[in-house]
């Protein structure tokens, strides 16, 4: 039963090959919150918000309802969403431009309102979709097709590094930076995944992970050297670890990964605003 | 025309946008990324940073953001350009108005795409048509190398009326394909376009505030000038639009002076001096009528297209003339103005009308998310017209073309 549970295919994601490039992070990313679905039983409740980027094919992935929102306004349209419907599930899904750039502001306010949704943010350093430009979390001297010679700080500014901002907002209740470039990383997700449903699951506030995956396209990298790029330069820009745990101690218990507070470090330093 | 063949490389109608921004020697680029423009400023920025292009490259969050650094570098005097497409230049909405209502020479490229919901990334022109009333000029291209001419043209219409400029061509169609384009030397382009004379009230000798809050009335300022209410502004902006009817021809008529080609001014033509039936189109779409009025006579019709290269300011006048003869006009609009058809068939029916010209007209939706249109179905839709034209059958209504339902 462990082993199917462990490689047998979430209910809630479709069973078809994704069209994502080889050694992308959004499958995995996929898997892990279709999981948390499931575990959580909310197939039936569950609306998805897609961001413009590459993830905004994710209807064809999972299966819940999803709707398609503008570049960068995911999270507006999920404070609709769930003020109206304070019964529904919603999961808002986006890359660091729809979040981090265009969307900033949304990103801001709803995490400031405090909304009780679940946001989930893949932070691959580019605008993956549109060809690998300049994104606000790409390293300083990181080259892009808009940044040819390399991240200039002291022209382009420095990333943002969005788990530790999000975390400084009264209204999140969970804020958790994790990578996927191994199994035990992936497991961490996995856990912070679910931590951030359960933000929303105890009506805390705004529930919000981070996981820094490689876009392996526009890295013009194998699966393998990206792996190791995550590990070397972004993790080491964008340390992991849980920026916030506000979440109700008795429902701790209902986690899969109780015992698991915080994450440790792998590389990079922990902080811990909590 | 004569062509240096030397100076021609087979270029994408991005690649053609991002060299006459080279060649016009912009100051300051801001943009934010979206297919298909997205080559053009990635071709910008490789030219910025390699010191090809000596100008500001501002990678910004947004094109709201992207058309705000336009308007504060145009309003201190730069020569600015951007570009956007879709959702990009609908979000710059607010910001295009405030560009054309503080009378800046801003020029961007419109690689026009289909707006959402839902999601589509290919062709038609609803976003720039849906933008028509911002108060930007709008020109539109029927191929590479006038792309790149006409964002030549732009800054210097944009920079003698004080109006925006938007130049649109059909995304992927054009921003994608590759054509053979005359890429002209710097020295001709600076003979055409001379340097930017800043245009700016800014004076630190001097301090005010640009674009103070203005009230229905002209009033008296602080200094006891009479400065213009509301009304006033917008009937100058208004003014200026039709001076630029003027400016866009002589533009090209300076353009061939200089370069050898031109490209009509606000409207051109195909086979229109003994045509009884005309086909009408902006962009690609009229460049491929060409053919359908070559199939159209190869039968015997005697057919001919007008293509608008301007459609804001509208060439009324021009259309009225240029269709005076023609018994059967057939609009071919790529955008919705929705409860009231094709806007360009509703233009093209408004200016006939208040000229007294009156050809029978019939309008066509075509194209749109890049659904696939031939030359072939331009032909069975003039055909169809013709024959609802022999029948007296009155007015038409707007036919779909390759409408699946
Ligand atoms: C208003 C608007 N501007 C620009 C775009 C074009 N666009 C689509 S996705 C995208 C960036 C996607 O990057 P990211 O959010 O990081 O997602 P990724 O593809 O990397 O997962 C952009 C710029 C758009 N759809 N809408
Ligand atoms: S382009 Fe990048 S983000 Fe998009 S699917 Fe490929 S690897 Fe993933
Ligand atoms: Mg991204």
């Amino acid at each position: 039963m462990t082993v199917n549970k462990t490689l047998g295919r979430p209910e809630s994601l479709c069973d078809v090959p994704t069209l994502y490039c080889g050694g992308c992070g959004h499958g995995v990313a996929h898997r892990l919150t279709a999981e948390a679905i499931d575990h959580f039983g909310l197939r039936g409740s569950a609306v998805g918000i897609a961001p413009a980027g590459c993830s905004v094919l994710l209807y064809k992935y999972f299966d819940i309802d999803t709707i398609e929102s503008a570049h960068g306004r995911a999270l507006a349209v999920g404070t609709g969403m769930k003020r109206a419907n304070p019964d529904l599930f919603v999961l808002t899904y986006q890359g660091d431009g729809d979040l981090a750039s265009i969307g900033m502001c949304e990103t801001i306010h709803t995490a400031n309102r405090g909304e009780s949704i679940t946001a989930v943010f893949i932070n691959n350093a580019v605008y993956g979709m549109t060809g690998g430009q300049m994104a606000p979390t790409t390293l300083p001297g990181q080259r892009t097709t808009t940044t040819p010679a390399g991240r200039d700080i002291a022209r382009e500014g420095a990333p943002i590094k969005m788990a530790e901002m999000m975390a400084g907002f009264d209204g999140v209740a969970y804020s958790e930076r994790v990578a996927l470039y191994d199994p035990r990383q992936i497991r961490r997700a996995r856990k912070a995944v679910f931590k951030a449903f359960e933000a929303q699951i105890t009506n805390s506030g705004l529930g919000f992970v981070e996981i820094l995956a490689p876009c392996v396209t526009n890295l013009k990298m194998t699966p393998d050297k990206a792996q190791q790029w995550v590990i070397d330069e972004l993790c080491a820009t964008f340390p992991l670890g849980v920026y916030k745990d506000r979440l109700p101690t008795e429902n701790q218990a209902t986690t899969p990964a109780a015992a698991t507070q915080t994450a440790t470090a792998e590389c990079g330093s922990v902080t811990h605003a909590d | 025309m004569t062509v240096d063949t030397q100076s021609v490389s087979v270029i994408t109608g991005n690649r053609a946008a991002a060299e006459a921004a080279r060649l016009a020697r912009v100051d300051v680029v801001a943009a934010y990324p979206i297919t298909p423009q997205s080559p053009v400023v990635e071709t910008l920025s490789k030219y910025i940073e390699t010191g090809v292009l000596d100008a500001e490259f501002i990678t910004v969050e947004s094109e709201h953001s992207a058309m705000g650094v336009c308007i504060g570098a145009a309003t201190s005097g730069s020569r600015v350009f951007t570009a956007s497409s879709a959702n990009g230049l609908a979000y710059m909405c607010e910001q295009l108005s405030w560009a054309a209502g503080s009378r800046l020479p801003i020029v961007m490229g419109c690689a026009n795409r289909a707006m959402s919901a839902p999601w589509s990334v290919l062709n038609d022109q609803q976003d720039a048509m849906s933008q028509r009333d911002q108060g930007w000029i709008q020109l539109y291209c029927r191929n590479n190398q006038e792309i790149l001419d006409t964002f030549l043209q732009g800054f210097r219409i944009a920079e003698q009326v004080k109006l925006p400029v938007m130049v649109c061509y059909d995304g992927f169609i054009l921003s994608h394909t590759v054509m053979p384009v005359d890429i002209p030397e710097q020295e001709q382009v600076d003979a055409y376009l001379p340097p930017y004379s800043v245009h700016t009230i800014l004076d630190p000798e001097e301090p005010r505030n640009v674009n103070p809050v203005t009230l229905a009335n002209p009033r008296l300022n602080g200094d006891g000038v009479l400065c213009h209410g509301y009304m006033e502004f917008r009937y100058l902006m208004e003014q200026a639009h039709k001076e630029a009817l003027d400016m866009i021809v002589v533009a090209d008529e300076e353009f061939e002076a200089c370069f050898g080609r031109r490209w009509g001014g606000l409207l051109w033509s195909y086979q229109l001096e003994d045509a009884e039936v005309v086909l009408l189109a902006a962009g690609s779409l009229a460049g491929e009528a060409t053919i359908s009025a070559d199939m159209l006579r190869s039968e015997g019709i005697r057919a001919g297209v007008l293509g608008l290269r301007a459609y804001r300011p509208f060439p009324a006048a021009a259309v009225a003339d240029a269709l005076k003869e023609a018994g059967l006009v057939v609009v071919f609009d790529k955008s919705l103005s929705y409860g009231y058809d094709g806007p360009i068939r509703r233009d093209v029916q408004a200016a006939l009308f208040e000229h007294r010209v009156m050809p029978e007209v019939h309008g066509y939706i075509a194209g749109l998310g890049g659904r696939d249109i031939k030359a072939r179905e331009l032909v069975d839709a003039a055909r169809d017209s013709i024959t609802w034209a022999e029948q007296g059958k009155g007015p038409k209504p707007t036919d779909w073309i390759n409408l699946q339902l």
